[in-house]
């Protein structure tokens, strides 16, 4: 009997789902190792036939995006039932991703931005006799670990194709890893940075740009240059992908496992390298960051000390 | 996380009423007992007896426990008597963690209620953060057996002959000319009136005479780098233009140079007289070599004089104007400061005429009239040539005021009554004391005020008003009016005198809050050099290894200062001798299964204690240079460094005990 | 009558200075609001944002960083890492709806036992103004997810 395998996507963009994809031609050999019995995007298996199986059939749930309506708690409820294991698999699983940032304002909020007073989303209407209803849209946005226990975490928005073929490799291995292991390394990507030799010893920043600012030097580091890179901060595995598209890091495969909050740690340690003594020095060289919550957290909000509603993660966080 | 369970004893100290005023000592013992893996609560009257300790040995044998935690004073008195404690109870003495519930609770709060919710929360926070300490290891370090007193004073003397005479080898750095400080200008010393000069001078002469010390006059310390045991000092030793190896003393070259008539004020003497441009402090000075003072010497400003001085110098070729300045590169285990104080300036209270009024004088100009080899050979002229008949002795000249000095300067009641003494043998004067306060707390100097009362010298409770030369009548003409209102007579008075004295007082020398940079070391509100604990440890600094002598540290007359410069030379002699110093283990190190080498904490150091190991691509902490201050902690971008005693998760547990409502 | 609004500081303060200064401010029996509870750290350098957010997650209402006065760190230049930290720290409160007054960095030497009096009422004062940091929270989202 093959295992099960179910993917499933919560508040996601897709890219996550593409991620398996790109597993090219290796795809077909997960294809023939697992059962897949629940794909939304690919295959045409219904909510309903999950349901119907016995709990814990499924060996391992992948679940992608995160948590933010009612319809995405119940199906994340639901496989956690049916499921032996749950991987939350990319950065919105993980830690709540690029919809995280709704966490600055409210759902009314969010509508109110989207639809202008040009329409008003209704939860229930009737047409032709027929109830139709759309799903709660919650307050805050949640990484799917606070609201179901996650046993493993695929990091990455989306995770490399390495990190997802390690991941499965890792994932089939007797003994299994530790529950609520990362499966990537355990190092920041300057690990793997190929400009990683050219960052001098002493970094010191009088001035922070931004991309569109000024061309990158395609050989030097890019912190080095004067642009918020966060790989020093941020999970190696991705092969420093962005890096070698001459363009900074911007943190999405989230913190080591010696970082309780990522984007206070990485705040920390790009203003410890700020140069100047004085204060107006000091600002002057921080008025380059525009936006401190976008550039440290836009993948982590949720999963941070006070953007996801605060209070313990009780399930899954190294 | 600990392996083995967690097994905590929780000690709340009463320390007499000292806490048990405010803190329900009690109920935080109780609270205490409830908390997970406490095993045992106690409250007790004084934590840090012997009986106290000994509760803590005892119990973590009959209870096995594994943590401690006493909820007392500030960490900074007895934190290291409690890790003793554990110590000597068999148990790793960094399982300790100290609530401070009585400077920052129970001496700061006054409602009951809220102090001892203070109190809780503090605790509950130690005993969860307690739970993650690991079993740590103090270093070692080797101390450099030589010392380094910075200040040539009767405190930096006594320091160095102390040393010198226990076989270590001091360095004795003095800015002036000269050693000898303030005490070389005094006349007689209270109460005995004993000659300064004839107890100081053999002093000074042993030092020069020493083998062990090396003695820098016209130098300063410029740079220290270093720590305990370890200190590296740069010495700017500034050129005097004359030869100290070579010339002889014979101090030929004052009296050849072109200079017939000395027309520079003389620095030792107050301005009160003239020097030449080539001098001698004073006539003991240590060491016996003139100096030139290219400010003021012809050949320095033109290049046109016949030097004749350094002709008088003849074969000896002593003088040397083309020398320069010289840096000395010095290595010590221990530093001793000793750098002094200087007298409040009478400028800054014109109500009393100093400067307006030439017979106007300071203490210390006194102090160079009544001396032999002063100014005046030691006899008591005004600056309009007269003799005082009157003489009016001000007393908290800057001091006691809340408009300059708060403080009380110590000494000036005494040498008030000195000058008084000394003024009227020379004179034969009617002397008035102006006082708040007769402060003669030392041995034989209550008596030296009777001596004065019995002296007919005159004492008026009153702070003076001003001095004036407004007259009322012809009674007061050609004198100084004290306008001053004698509190136990009741009434205001003038009294017209010819000379007026102002007993300044003492305050930190200009240059200590650049001094005490240089050696990583604070200064107290007033300014003064900071001691470690003004009752247990007045010559300890924050800073181990740099200990303070004499004036530096607070005004003090000379027994208390060569006193404290005996118990700074002790001090120093006990590290030296022990022949290491064990170093505090909260030090930094790289979890080199995380670092990924981007090298952001090699820069953060200020002691250079991380670098990038080439062959791991890894940066690594040198243990023996970590003063574990943790900054390089928190810049670490991926969490990669931690530190011993000041985890991360240690920290996140406290700050979760202070905040939860449990 | 509800009971008056008592606002919850977290202070992490500077061994050699903050630390001995607030020791000074007790035997010198300077008397000042007990709202605050000291963390103590060797150097304000030690200072993690991880542990300024932390205190505000967990039930802060201000959060206070006392080190020593620029050039005068005992660790030479801790406190100049922790004043730019702050600055940065700053401009990301108020977007995250956190008024930026709740934190404060403050230079207090070992000699200044009065100043930790200063400090601390006048923040105790500012935050009364401002109200507990809890109830901004609750006006902005609901805590709502149960876990399975």
């Amino acid at each position: 009997m093959k295992p099960k395998v179910a993917f499933y996507w919560c508040a996601s963009c897709g890219g996550c789902e593409e991620a398996v994809l790109d597993l090219a031609e290796a795809v077909l050999d997960v294809a023939a190792a697992v059962d897949i019995v629940f794909w939304p995007v690919a295959l045409d298996f219904k909510e309903a036939d999950v349901a119907g199986m016995d709990d814990g059939a499924i060996a391992i749930s992948f679940v992608n995006g995160a948590v933010r309506t009612s319809h995405q708690l119940e199906m994340a409820r639901l496989l956690r039932r049916k499921s032996k294991l749950v991987v939350a698999f990319g950065a919105c699983a993980q830690l709540g991703g690029i919809p995280g940032l709704a966490n600055l304002t409210t759902a009314s909020g969010v509508l109110d931005e989207v639809y202008r007073d040009m329409a008003v989303p209704l939860r229930e209407s009737r047409e032709d006799g027929a109830t139709l209803t759309l799903p709660e849209l919650f307050d805050a946005v949640f990484a799917l670990d606070r609201a179901i226990p996650v046993d493993y975490y695929v990091p990455g928005c989306p995770p490399s194709t390495k990190v997802v073929a390690d991941a499965f490799q890792a994932l089939l291995r007797d003994p299994p890893p530790e529950p609520g292991t990362v499966l990537a390394p355990n190092q920041a990507m300057c690990d793997e940075c190929p400009r990683r030799d050219r960052r001098p010893e002493d970094v010191k920043l009088a001035r922070f740009y931004g991309v569109e600012e000024r061309a990158i030097d395609p050989a030097d580091c890019i912190l080095a240059q004067g642009f918020p890179c966060l790989g020093p901060a941020t999970r190696a595995g991705c092969g420093a992908r962005c890096i070698k598209g001459n363009m900074p890091c911007t943190g999405c495969f989230g913190p080591t496992s010696a970082v309780r909050d990522y984007g206070a740690k990485a705040l920390c340690s790009i203003a410890s390298i700020v140069s100047g003594n004085e204060v107006e020095e000091i600002d002057g060289t921080l008025d380059g960051i525009a936006d401190p919550v976008g550039t440290f957290y836009r993948y982590s909000l949720p999963a941070s000390f006070l953007g996801g509603q605060a209070g313990n993660l009780p399930h899954g966080r190294q | 996380m600990p392996d083995r369970e967690v097994r905590i004893g929780v000690y709340t100290c009463h320390c007499g009423t000292n806490i048990a005023a405010t803190v329900d000592v009690r109920a935080v013992a109780e609270f205490a007992a409830a908390l997970p893996h406490v095993v045992l609560s106690r409250e007790y009257k004084y934590m840090c007896s012997e009986p106290g300790q000994d509760l803590i040995r005892q119990d973590i044998r009959d209870h096995n426990l594994n943590r401690i935690v006493v909820a007392s004073c500030s960490p900074h008195l007895h934190e290291h008597t409690f890790r003793t404690a554990l110590k000597v109870g068999g148990l790793n003495p960094y399982y300790f963690h100290m609530v401070n519930i009585r400077e920052q609770v129970s001496w700061v709060h006054t409602e009951r209620a809220q102090a001892t919710k203070k109190a809780k929360d503090l605790v509950r926070a130690a005993v969860r953060r307690v739970g993650l300490h690991e079993p740590l290891e103090r270093g070692r370090v080797a101390i450099h057996p030589d010392v380094l007193v910075v200040g040539g004073g009767i405190a930096g003397i006594h320091a160095a002959l102390t040393l010198a005479n226990a076989g270590k080898h001091v360095f004795l750095v003095e800015k002036e000319p000269t050693i000898g400080g303030h005490m070389a200008r005094f006349d007689k010393t209270f109460p005995t009136l004993d000659c300064a000069a004839c107890i100081l001078t053999p002093k000074m002469s042993a030092v020069r005479a020493h083998p062990n010390i090396t003695l820098w006059t016209y130098a300063e310390v410029t740079k220290v780098d270093g720590y305990v045991g370890n200190y590296k000092a740069t010495v700017l030793r500034h050129p005097r233009y004359v030869d100290e190896d070579l010339c002889s003393g014979c101090l030929q070259c004052l009296e050849a140079c072109v200079y017939k008539q000395a027309k520079v004020p003389d620095d030792f003497n107050l301005g009160l007289s003239k020097r030449r441009p080539i001098y001698i402090p004073f006539p003991q000075a240590v060491p016996q070599v003139p100096v030139v003072d290219p400010e003021t010497c012809i050949q320095f400003k033109s290049g046109k004089c016949k030097t004749t001085c350094i002709e008088a110098c003849g074969e000896r070729h002593a003088i040397n104007l083309q020398a320069e300045s010289k840096v000395e590169q010095i290595e010590v285990g221990t530093v001793i400061l000793a750098t002094g104080f200087q007298t409040f300036d009478a400028a800054r209270t014109p109500y009393y005429g100093y400067g307006r009024y030439p017979n106007v004088y300071t203490a210390l100009e006194v102090e160079r009239l009544v001396n032999a080899s002063g100014p005046t050979g030691g006899e008591v002229v005004m600056r309009d040539g007269r003799k005082p008949q009157t003489v009016g002795i001000v007393h908290c000249v800057g001091s006691r005021d809340e408009n300059t000095h708060r403080w009380c300067s110590r000494v000036c009641c005494m040498y008030s009554l000195k000058l008084a003494h000394l003024i009227k043998e020379h004179t034969g004067a009617e002397i008035f004391n102006f006082y708040i306060d007769i402060r003669t707390p030392g041995k034989g100097f209550e008596e030296f005020y009777q001596k004065l009362l019995n002296e007919h010298v005159h004492f008026i409770r009153g702070r003076v008003a001003e001095v004036t030369d407004w007259v009322f009548d012809a009674s007061e003409e050609g004198k100084l009016v004290i306008r001053v209102e004698d509190t136990l007579a009741g009434f205001v008075r003038r009294i017209p005198v010819d000379m007026v004295v102002l007993a300044t007082g003492l305050e930190p020398r200009a240059d200590a809050a650049e001094v005490r940079r240089l050696f990583n070391i604070s200064c107290g509100g007033e300014g003064f050099f900071l001691e470690r604990h003004p009752k247990l440890a007045p010559v300890n600094t924050f800073t181990d290894g740099i200990f303070l002598a004499g004036c530096c540290q607070g005004p003090k007359d000379i027994p208390d200062t060569v006193a404290q410069a005996g118990a700074a030379a002790a001090e120093a002699m006990a590290l030296i001798d022990a022949g290491y110093v064990e170093t505090e283990p909260n030090t930094a190190h790289v979890d080199e299964a995380v670092c990924c080498g981007c090298k952001t904490c090699n820069s953060m150091c200020p002691y250079h204690a991380i670098s990038l190991v080439e062959e791991i691509r890894k940066s690594r902490v040198n243990e023996a240079l970590c003063k574990g201050c943790g900054t390089c902690v928190a810049a670490c971008p991926s969490g990669a460094i931690r530190q011993n005693l000041f985890e991360d998760e240690e920290i996140f547990e406290e700050i979760e005990g202070i905040l939860s409502n449990a | 009558m509800p009971e008056e609004f008592e606002p919850k500081i977290v202070a992490f303060f500077c061994n050699w200075c903050t630390y001995l200064a607030a020791d000074l401010a007790g035997t010198s029996r300077i008397r000042y609001a007990p709202n605050a509870e000291v963390v103590r750290v060797m150097c304000s350098g030690r200072i993690d944002v991880q542990f300024i957010l932390k205190a505000f997650a967990k039930g802060a209402d201000g959060v206070l960083i006392g080190g020593c006065h620029p050039g005068d760190c005992h660790y030479q230049e801790g406190n100049y890492k922790a004043l730019r930290r702050y600055r940065l720290v700053q401009r990301l409160l108020p977007q995250m709806g956190i008024e930026e007054e709740r934190l404060r960095l403050e230079w207090i030497s070992a000699a200044e036992g009065d100043r930790v009096r200063v400090v601390i009422n006048e923040m105790v004062e500012t935050l009364k103004r401002l109200g507990p940091l809890r109830k901004a929270e609750g006006e902005r989202a609901a805590d709502l997810v149960e876990v399975a």
